[in-house]
C-alpha cells in the first residue's frame, strides 16, 4: 500500500422543499411540502447522476479489486425521498455497500444547523440517521460529518460524546494559517477525535471548475489532476477530495466528460502508485495527526468565508432559526411523532440557505440551489408554514393539559388509589 | 372627463372612485363621456360612455397642424433635458425641438397611438400623447359637453388641450399630489411641474380631503376661492358579505395598500410590536406589496414578532375582501393620505378601523380610531382596546358600518354637479 492516500467523500441530500404555503392557508392545511417539485427534481437528478454515477462507481470498484474506495453521507431527508419517488437509487447504494469499499458518513438526519441550536435535538437525529442507515445499507457508521461540513471545537466534542472517532470537516484557510490540510489532525478540546480536512482548492477543480471553458487549465484531464494532487502532497500525507455528489452529471453535465474524467481517475491514481485511496475511517487509523485544531467558531465549506454566515448571516435567518429552535422544549413534552416529522423537515439547513441576502460573492451559486425569486419570499413562506406548525403545537400542548387536569380530577377523587405516574412533565403557564 | 383607468382593470383607487363619479353624475342627472387611454371593452358603461383613446388617431376637424400645435405647445412628448446648454444654443435646440416635433406630429398625424395606459417607463410619453388624443377628441366632440373634467396629474395635459382647443371650463380633481407619494423635499418636479400648470389652468380644482385641498393651496400656490373639497365615497351596491372560515383563532389585525414610505407601514410594525408586548392572542398582517416591503420584512425579522406579523403579497380582486373579511382591526398609518378609501372598505365589513389624523378620510369617519401617524403608542393602544374589549370593538364596528354605509356617491357627486354649474356660463 502507498504510504500516501486520497480520501474521496461525496455528499448526497435533497431538501423538502415546502409548498407555497400563504397566509390563508394557515391553520387550515398543514401539508406543507412541494412534493410535485420534490418529485420531479428527485427524479430527474436520479437520471443524470446517481444511478449512473453509482453504477459506474460500482463498475470501477469491481475492476479494481478493492483498491478504489469511496465515502457517502446521504441526508435522512434524500433517503426518504429515495424511498418515495426512486427506491432503484436505494437499491444501487445498496449494491456499493455490498463492495465493502464504501464507507457510509453518519450526519444529522434533516441536513439540519442542530449542532449550533441544541444538544439533545442534534443527538436525536445523529442518533435517527445512524439508524437509518443501518436499516438501510446493513453498516454502522463510524465516521461524523456535520452539515455542510459545520465543524468547531464545541460541535466536536459531542460527535465524539456520541462514539465517533473521525470527522470531516473543511480546510479553512483561516483556520488553516500555514497548515497544509493534507494531514490529520486532532480536536483541540477532545484530541481523541480526528479530523480529515477538505482540499478546498483540489476539491473544487472538480466540482465548480471542471466545465468552465474560461478556466485557464481547461480541460481537466485525469493526469494533469494527479499531477496537481502530487504536488499538493509532496511532503504531504493525504489528500481530501469532498464534493457533492450532483457535481457528477447535475452540476457538471455529462456533455463536460466529466464521467469520463471520473472513470480514468482511478486508474491513473492506482497505475502511478503514489496514492492508495482510503475511506475516512481508515484515514484516521493509518495516519496520526500531526496536530491539534482550534476552531472557536463554527466554520463550514460554503462560500467565500467559510462560515455560517450562509445560514445565519442576517437577521431573517436569525430570527426564523430562533423561532424554530424555541420549539424544542414544547415539542418534547407533547412527543408527538407527526409534529417531530415535520419540525424535522423544517429544521433543514436549505430553508434558511433560500433566504440569505449575500448576493454579490456567490450570489450565483445560491441562486441555483433555490426555488424562491427572493430570500424576503422564502422567509415569509417558511414563517407562514411555522405559524401552522406552532399552532398545531399549541393544541396538542392544550389537549395534554385537559387530559391531565381530568387525571388530577380522578386523582383528588377520595377513591384510595396510587396515584398514576406522569409520563410528561408538566409545564407551569 | 378624462381618466386614466377604469374597473375591472384597475392598478389603485383612482379608476374606482372614478367609476362611482360617473355613477353617481348620472344619478343627479349628468350626463358623462369617458375617456381613458387603454379600455379593454369590459367596463361598465350603464353611467356613462367610454371613449377608448387608444381607438382614436390624432386629427383636427377645423385647425391645421400648425395652429393645433400652437395651442398645445406646452405639451412635450418625450424626455429632452439638456443641462449646461448656452443660451444660443438652447435656443437652436428648442428650434430644431419645434421642427422635429412638427416633423413628428405630421408623421403620427392620422395614427392611433396604442396606450399601455400601466404606468410604466414611457409614463411621460404616454401622458403627452395622451393630451394630443384627448385634444381631438375634445374637437370631434365639442357639441356633446359643457365641461372638461380631468381626474389626477396623468390626465391635466389631456384637460388643458381640451380646454385650449374647444374654449369649455376645465374642472380638475386633485386625488393624490406630489406631495403625498414622496417626502417634501423628494417630490418627483416633472410631475409637481404638470399638477401646477393644471391647477393654474383650470377654473375650479376639486379636492378629496381639506387636506389636500391645504396642499393645492399652500404648496402649489392656488388660489383658494376655487379650490373646492369633495369628499371621496365609496359604492357597495352589489356588494355581499363574504363569509370566511378562519384558520388562526387569534384576533387579526390588519393593513392592506402599498407598502410605501407613504402609508406608513414600519408604524404599524413597531405598534405591533409594542403590542406583542402585552398580548399573544393576537396576529398582525401586512398586505400588499411596494418598495419598502423587503424593508418591513427585515424590520420584523428584526423586533423578532415574525411569527405573528404575516406579509401576504400583492393581494387582489376576492382575496382582498377575504381579507378583510378575516380581519379584527384594521389600521392605515398613512403619513399622507389623500382620502384613504380602504378603511371604508373595512368598516364596510364590520371591521373597527384605526387611521392617521393625516388622511382624508379622517375628516369624514366619525367611528374610526384616529392617531398621529408617528404615535406608535397610541396606536398599540387602541389596537389593544379593540382586541380586549368587545363592547368597543362591536359598538365602533356596527356604527362604523352605519356610517359608511351613508357615504354615498349620489351625495359627493351633487356636490360636484353644483361645481360644474358655477363654471358653465
Amino acid at each position: 500500500m502507498a504510504s500516501k492516500s486520497i480520501c474521496l467523500y461525496f455528499q448526497v441530500h435533497q431538501p423538502t422543499r415546502l409548498r407555497l404555503y400563504r397566509f390563508f392557508d394557515i391553520g387550515k392545511d398543514s401539508h406543507y411540502y412541494d412534493d410535485f417539485a420534490n418529485r420531479t427534481i428527485l427524479r430527474r437528478i436520479a437520471q443524470k447522476c446517481y444511478l449512473p454515477m453509482n453504477a459506474q462507481l460500482l463498475q470501477l470498484i469491481q475492476a479494481n479489486k478493492g483498491k478504489f474506495k469511496v465515502a457517502f453521507s446521504i441526508s435522512g431527508s434524500a433517503l426518504e425521498q429515495f424511498q418515495r419517488f426512486a427506491p432503484d437509487v436505494i437499491d444501487s447504494f445498496r449494491a456499493l455497500a455490498e463492495t465493502g469499499c464504501v464507507e457510509f458518513l453518519c450526519e444529522t438526519y434533516y441536513h439540519s444547523l442542530a449542532s449550533l441550536a441544541s444538544e439533545s435535538e442534534f443527538t436525536h437525529q445523529v442518533l435517527k440517521h445512524k439508524k437509518a442507515v443501518e436499516d438501510l445499507f446493513g453498516v454502522t457508521p463510524t465516521a461524523f460529518r456535520n452539515t455542510e461540513l459545520i465543524y468547531s471545537n464545541a460541535i466536536g466534542e459531542m460527535v465524539y460524546g456520541l462514539g465517533f472517532k473521525t470527522m470531516l470537516t473543511e480546510g479553512a484557510r483561516h483556520i488553516m494559517g500555514w497548515q497544509s490540510p493534507n494531514f490529520v489532525y486532532g480536536c483541540d478540546t477532545q484530541p481523541k477525535l480526528h479530523l480529515l480536512l477538505r482540499n478546498y482548492g483540489l476539491s473544487d477543480d472538480i466540482a465548480f471548475r471542471f466545465s468552465n471553458q474560461g478556466w485557464d487549465m481547461y480541460p481537466l484531464t485525469a493526469e494533469k489532476y494527479l499531477a496537481w494532487v502530487k504536488d499538493s502532497a509532496r511532503n504531504d500525507d493525504i489528500v481530501n477530495l469532498f464534493m457533492d455528489y450532483e457535481t457528477f452529471g447535475e452540476h457538471q453535465s455529462a456533455s463536460s466528460g466529466i464521467f469520463d474524467f471520473m472513470k480514468a481517475l482511478p486508474e491513473a491514481v492506482i497505475s502511478d502508485g503514489t496514492f492508495s485511496f482510503v475511506t475516512p475511517s481508515e484515514a484516521t487509523k493509518k495516519y496520526k495527526p500531526v496536530a491539534d485544531l482550534d476552531v472557536p467558531d463554527p466554520i463550514s465549506w460554503a462560500d467565500e468565508e467559510r462560515d455560517i454566515t450562509a445560514w445565519l448571516g442576517n437577521e431573517l435567518q436569525q430570527e426564523a432559526f430562533n423561532k424554530v429552535y424555541a420549539m424544542t422544549e414544547k415539542l418534547s413534552i407533547v412527543g408527538d411523532p407527526d409534529l417531530w416529522e415535520d419540525f424535522g423537515h423544517l429544521q433543514e439547513s436549505d430553508h434558511l440557505y433560500y433566504m440569505c441576502t449575500k448576493f454579490f460573492s456567490d450570489g450565483e451559486v445560491h441562486k441555483y440551489f433555490n426555488p424562491y425569486d427572493t430570500p424576503y419570499e422564502a422567509f415569509i413562506n417558511y414563517m407562514n408554514v411555522l405559524s401552522d406548525f406552532q399552532i398545531r403545537l399549541d393544541e396538542k400542548r392544550a389537549a395534554l393539559d385537559v387530559k391531565e387536569a381530568a387525571v388530577r380530577e380522578v386523582e383528588a377523587a377520595p377513591v384510595k388509589k396510587k396515584p398514576a405516574a406522569r409520563k410528561t412533565p408538566v409545564k407551569k403557564k | 372627463m378624462f381618466g386614466w383607468e377604469f374597473p375591472p382593470h384597475i392598478a389603485g383607487g383612482l379608476g374606482t372612485a372614478c367609476e362611482g363619479i360617473v355613477k353617481g353624475l348620472a344619478y343627479n342627472g349628468v350626463e358623462t363621456l369617458f375617456v381613458m387611454p387603454s379600455a379593454s371593452g369590459d367596463e361598465d358603461q350603464s353611467a356613462t360612455t367610454i371613449i377608448n383613446a387608444s381607438d382614436v388617431a390624432v386629427d383636427t376637424v377645423s385647425e391645421t397642424v400648425e395652429e393645433y400645435l400652437d395651442k398645445v405647445k406646452f405639451i412635450h412628448i418625450g424626455t429632452n433635458m439638456v443641462p449646461y446648454a448656452d443660451p444660443e444654443e438652447f435656443s437652436r435646440l428648442v428650434d430644431e425641438d419645434r421642427k422635429r416635433q412638427v416633423k413628428d406630429f405630421s408623421i403620427s398625424y392620422g395614427q392611433k397611438y396604442k396606450f399601455s395606459g400601466k404606468y410604466g417607463a414611457n409614463l411621460m410619453e404616454e401622458v403627452a400623447r395622451y393630451a394630443m388624443v384627448g385634444g381631438t377628441i375634445a374637437l370631434q366632440r365639442k357639441d356633446e359637453f359643457d365641461v372638461i373634467h380631468a381626474h389626477d396629474w396623468l390626465t391635466y395635459y389631456a384637460g388643458i388641450a381640451a380646454k385650449e382647443l374647444t374654449g369649455k371650463p376645465l374642472v380638475i380633481h386633485v386625488h393624490a399630489t406630489s406631495f403625498d407619494r414622496g417626502s417634501v423635499d423628494n417630490i418627483d418636479t416633472r410631475v409637481f411641474a404638470i399638477e401646477k400648470k393644471g391647477m393654474m389652468m383650470a377654473d375650479r380644482v376639486v379636492t378629496v380631503s381639506n387636506l389636500t385641498r391645504n396642499i393645492v393651496i399652500n404648496r402649489y400656490g392656488i388660489d383658494p376661492g376655487k379650490v373646492v373639497t369633495v369628499h371621496n365615497a365609496v359604492d357597495f351596491s352589489g356588494r355581499e358579505n363574504l363569509v370566511v372560515e378562519r384558520g388562526v383563532k387569534e384576533k387579526v389585525v390588519t393593513f392592506l395598500g402599498r407598502i410605501t414610505y407613504q402609508k406608513g407601514p414600519e408604524y404599524f410594525i413597531e405598534a405591533a410590536a409594542k403590542v406583542l408586548k402585552r398580548t399573544k392572542n393576537v396576529r398582525f398582517v401586512m398586505a400588499g406589496s411596494g418598495d419598502m416591503m423587503n424593508r418591513c420584512i427585515r424590520h420584523a425579522a428584526r423586533l423578532g414578532i415574525s411569527d405573528r406579523f404575516h406579509f401576504t403579497g400583492f393581494l387582489r380582486g376576492a382575496d382582498v375582501q377575504k381579507m378583510f373579511a378575516l380581519s379584527d382591526v384594521y389600521i392605515m398609518p398613512s403619513i399622507s393620505e389623500p382620502f384613504g378609501i380602504s378603511p371604508l372598505e373595512a368598516m364596510r365589513t364590520g371591521v373597527p378601523s384605526i387611521i392617521s389624523k393625516q388622511s382624508g378620510a379622517a375628516e369624514v369617519l366619525k367611528y374610526a380610531f384616529k392617531v398621529d401617524f408617528w404615535d406608535v403608542d397610541a396606536m398599540a393602544d387602541e389596537i389593544y382596546a379593540l382586541l380586549n374589549y368587545p363592547a368597543l370593538a362591536d359598538f365602533s364596528a356596527r356604527a362604523g358600518f352605519d356610517e359608511v354605509n351613508a357615504l354615498k356617491w349620489n351625495g359627493a357627486t351633487a356636490k360636484l354637479k353644483q361645481v360644474y354649474e358655477s363654471v358653465v356660463k
